[in-house]
């Protein structure tokens, strides 16, 4: 265990590294900055000055080992428009997205799993065949779509729900930091059609990959056993077959985790949610160097995070799987 | 005591309760909120109305373009270079202390002290305190735009600002990237304070008790603005009834909130010239005068006006707008396509070149589609035009480089004046003097430039205005750039929101004295 934690932090330090780097040659071609810090009066020259004095004139490499010196003394530079550490700025915004990939992952959880293996148990009732058709619908529509038509139906049309934003929020450390909206009703409200979106790229992805591996499952030899044996539908069903159904599923899902992250970016920004997706987004936009990079670096290491994890509960649901490193 | 307590407590909430019933809040929702809270960090159209609502100039433009008093009560001329301020009395800053004449020399002071803000007050000499309620404002050469100059002396609080911070820098540091007092912390005379703010998410202004203006209709006791960037989704906010008050509005959605009963919408001539600039020395055609006429007659201004901008702007035909002293009513905006073929004919291209333009795509009111527009309405007259269109982060990199033949740049002029288009847009570039830095088209003529400079320095109106004027004609007879139009700047709000009477050219909207029923 020891051994593959180590070996996966070496690979996590590797994956930074080539991420850093592919930030800091695309850093050039996305804008200048010092554009966006100054009115249009302020001659070349002057901004010249100010991009020497940003270090942001000086050789690809130096400009890199510096990053890089930097990085090592955990300083990953300072966000041009929030004026504050990089890494300060993103950790502020991580709890909305959190939150908001949270609520994702539990409505695609609540209903993925019934719906995939009722899907799979009764495979030609009218629900099942309604559910497949819609969720091929879902897996094929954009989710800026998906979140637009949201507020034009519930916010702008029958004004049951808010439509940008978060709304109140509770902070729950006591510190400012995370500024939760789970725990107010105006929080709750603002987190659905947001969350809804989230979750609608993925949840038929899931539902499908539910009812084919339990359709599969349920073809296995041990089940035949099982219901030669007599056993009760429901306990052949639930423990037999759905525990088994999961082992894929948990691993699709750690990936899936980090897609929804990516996918941040377009429901933030449709719904303004503030969090890191919309801030990378706007980032882009006003070439904010150093808060793009510190980005790549911290989505990278939590899509490695997951991707960690997931491997090591793979071992602890299906113990014949032996994850390397663990003799 | 734990009776008092309660008692203590049920009294103020049920005061607090009754309060909250009068109080009226404005929510605002923008496209961006200020970058900062020092109002000198930036000069740009957000910072300005940040400082319209937390300060106050020493005159302020009225939708008629004329000046107001606002900390100045009147003004006179002592001589060709000097101007003397009569400053308003018993007026406070937000932290309590008094305003003086002091305040408004250490404003203009800082102002030195920042990019952004010193090459506007570049023509001035400085301001003499006479006594604690009266300032001469001195100028290097007779300036006609005195007063115009005037509305950006935002007086800010120079005992708050003095002294240094926890971190040992001083408080009036202007500080473009990194931490800063006044990043933070403000102090002005404005009818807002603001009591909170987080950067991108949030900003709560409240009405500042101690307001001089006390003549001010405005009863809004709490603004809440909320910086919403997309579009659909601002328009959504305000039909939904997350927030009253909404700017810009994108174009395409003018007809669903003038169809919804509940919000209404306005809008204003911004002023802000859309143009194209025609490089000949890159592209030797454009050097011959009736390619470039051609040009003009062949692009269907007017058109782009109704099909894109849905009515929402005015169909140009010169640099700056009617109200402007230079704006000569006979430069008619000129489509005709006729009669850019048969120029095109004479001038020995009636089989046409291929160029390449640029423009952006997230700048100005549907850039990418008028330039999309543009290019084929170059083509009916053989004009073949590749056009790359890149987001502003980028585009304006290319834009000083001058990388195409044509781009495309949208001008709003900082004086509210005719002079400054020429000077920015229209004069020969000279990286010295920095005239003509937005020209990139290289168009030079002298008596143009002779024209701009000398107009700079004449305080007669009258002849003021013909030398403008003549500007405007020369530029026209010489195409010397493609007119598009003047965007128009638009707001919406629910129906009980006073819209209107705040809103002016300049996208400053006086929020301190809107009207909330």
């Amino acid at each position: 265990m020891f051994a593959f934690i180590v070996r996966r932090i070496t690979q996590a330090i590797f994956v930074m590294l080539i991420i850093s780097l592919i930030g800091f040659a695309i850093k050039n071609k996305i804008g200048d900055p010092v554009r966006d810090l100054v009115g249009e009066r302020v001659t070349p020259a002057e901004r010249a000055e100010i991009r020497d004095r940003l270090g942001l004139n000086d050789p690809f490499a130096k400009q890199y080992v510096r990053f890089l010196k930097n990085a090592a003394h955990g300083d990953l530079g300072l966000s041009f428009f929030y004026k504050k550490p990089a890494l300060e700025v993103i950790l502020s915004k991580a709890p909305a997205t959190m939150e908001l990939v949270l609520g994702a992952g539990l409505i695609i959880m609540l209903v993925s799993l019934p719906l995939g293996v009722y899907t799979a148990l009764r495979p030609r009732s009218f629900l099942s065949r309604f559910t497949m058709g819609f969720s091929t619908l879902g897996v094929s529509m954009p989710v800026f779509l998906t979140a637009i038509m949201l507020i034009y139906i519930f916010g702008v049309q029958l004004h049951w729900l808010p439509s940008y934003g978060r709304g109140e929020t509770v902070d729950l450390f006591g510190n400012g930091w995370w500024q939760s909206g789970f725990f107010t009703l105006d929080g709750l409200k603002h987190l659905i059609l947001p969350c809804v979106s989230l979750a609608s790229i993925t949840l038929p992805l899931f539902i499908r990959l539910i009812r084919s591996e339990m359709m599969e499952v349920l073809e296995s030899e041990y089940i035949k056993f099982a219901w030669a044996k007599g056993l009760p539908p429901m306990r052949i069903w639930m423990v037999h077959a759905f525990k088994n159904t999961l082992l894929p599923v948990v691993t699709v899902f750690g990936v899936q985790i980090g897609i929804m992250f990516a996918f941040t970016i377009l429901t933030e920004t449709v719904f303004q949610w503030q969090g890191m997706g919309y801030m990378f987004l706007e980032a882009v936009e006003r070439s904010d160097i150093s808060l793009l990079i510190t980005y790549l670096i911290v989505v990278g290491s939590l899509f490695v995070i997951v991707n960690t994890v997931v491997d090591i509960l793979y071992g602890l649901i299906n113990p014949t799987v032996r994850i390397a490193g663990r003799k | 005591m734990k009776k008092f307590v309660v008692v203590g407590l049920t009294l103020f909430m049920v005061l607090a309760v009754g309060f909250s019933a009068n109080a009226k809040t404005l929510k605002v929702g923008l496209d961006a909120d200020p970058v900062s809270l020092d109002i000198q960090v930036q000069l740009s159209g957000g910072m300005l109305q940040l400082s319209h609502w937390s300060f106050d100039p020493l005159v302020r433009w009225t939708q008629e373009m004329t000046f107001e008093p606002r900390l100045a009560t009147k003004w006179e001329r002592m001589d060709d270079l000097t101007m003397r301020f009569y400053l308003r009395k018993g007026v406070k800053f937000h932290s309590g202390n008094p305003f003086t004449a002091k305040d408004v020399k250490w404003t203009f002071d800082r102002m030195r002290k920042s990019i952004d803000y010193k090459g506007l007050i570049e023509p001035f000499v400085g301001i003499d305190v006479v006594d604690d309620h009266t300032i001469d404002i001195k100028t290097k050469k007779p300036y006609a735009l005195l007063l115009n100059m005037a509305t950006y002396f935002f007086p800010m609080d120079s005992v708050f600002y003095t002294g240094t911070d926890e971190t040992g820098q001083p408080k009036d540091a202007i500080v473009k990237i990194g931490p800063s007092f006044a990043l933070n912390n403000s102090s002005g005379t404005g009818p807002y304070v603001v009591t909170s703010r987080e950067q991108g998410v949030k900003m709560v202004f409240d009405r500042f008790k101690d307001y001089w203006d006390t003549k001010s209709p405005g009863n809004v006791d709490q603004i809440i603005l909320t910086p919403i960037k997309e579009d659909a989704t601002r328009v959504a906010a305000l039909l939904s009834g997350d927030v009253d008050f909404i700017s810009p509005v994108p174009p395409q959605d003018f007809k669903r909130i003038e169809k919804d009963a509940n919000v209404k919408l306005e809008t204003i001539n911004g002023g802000r010239i859309i143009t194209f600039q025609m490089n000949s020395e890159r592209r030797p055609e454009f050097k011959d005068l009736k390619v470039r006429q051609a040009m003009v007659y062949a692009v269907n201004n007017a058109g782009i006006v109704k099909k894109l901008m849905k009515g929402t702007a005015t169909v140009a035909g010169q640099q700056g707008p009617e109200g402007y002293a230079g704006y000569k009513a006979s430069l008619k905006p000129r489509y005709n396509l006729k009669k850019a073929k048969s120029l095109m004919k004479e001038a020995g291209y009636a089989n046409g070149f291929e160029c390449t333009m640029i423009a952006p795509n997230n700048r100005y009111v549907k850039d990418e589609k008028i330039a999309e527009a543009v290019v084929q309405m170059l083509a009916k007259i053989n004009i073949k035009v590749n056009l790359k269109t890149m987001p502003k982060a980028q585009y304006w990199d290319e834009f000083d480089a001058k990388v195409a033949d044509i781009q495309m740049i949208g001008w709003h002029s900082d004086t509210e004046d005719s002079g400054n288009f020429s000077e920015f847009l229209a004069m020969c570039p000279n990286k010295e003097t920095g005239h003509g830095q937005y020209n990139s088209g290289m168009y030079c003529n002298k008596t143009v430039d002779e024209l701009t400079m000398a107009a700079q320095s004449e305080t007669d109106l009258a002849k003021r205005a013909a030398m403008l004027q003549k500007i405007e004609q020369i530029l026209y007879d010489d195409a010397a750039f493609i007119p598009l139009h003047w965007q128009n700047i638009s707001y919406a709000g629910k129906n009980n929101v006073g819209i209107a009477p705040v809103i002016n050219a300049m996208n400053f909207p006086y929020l301190g004295d809107i009207v909330v029923k």
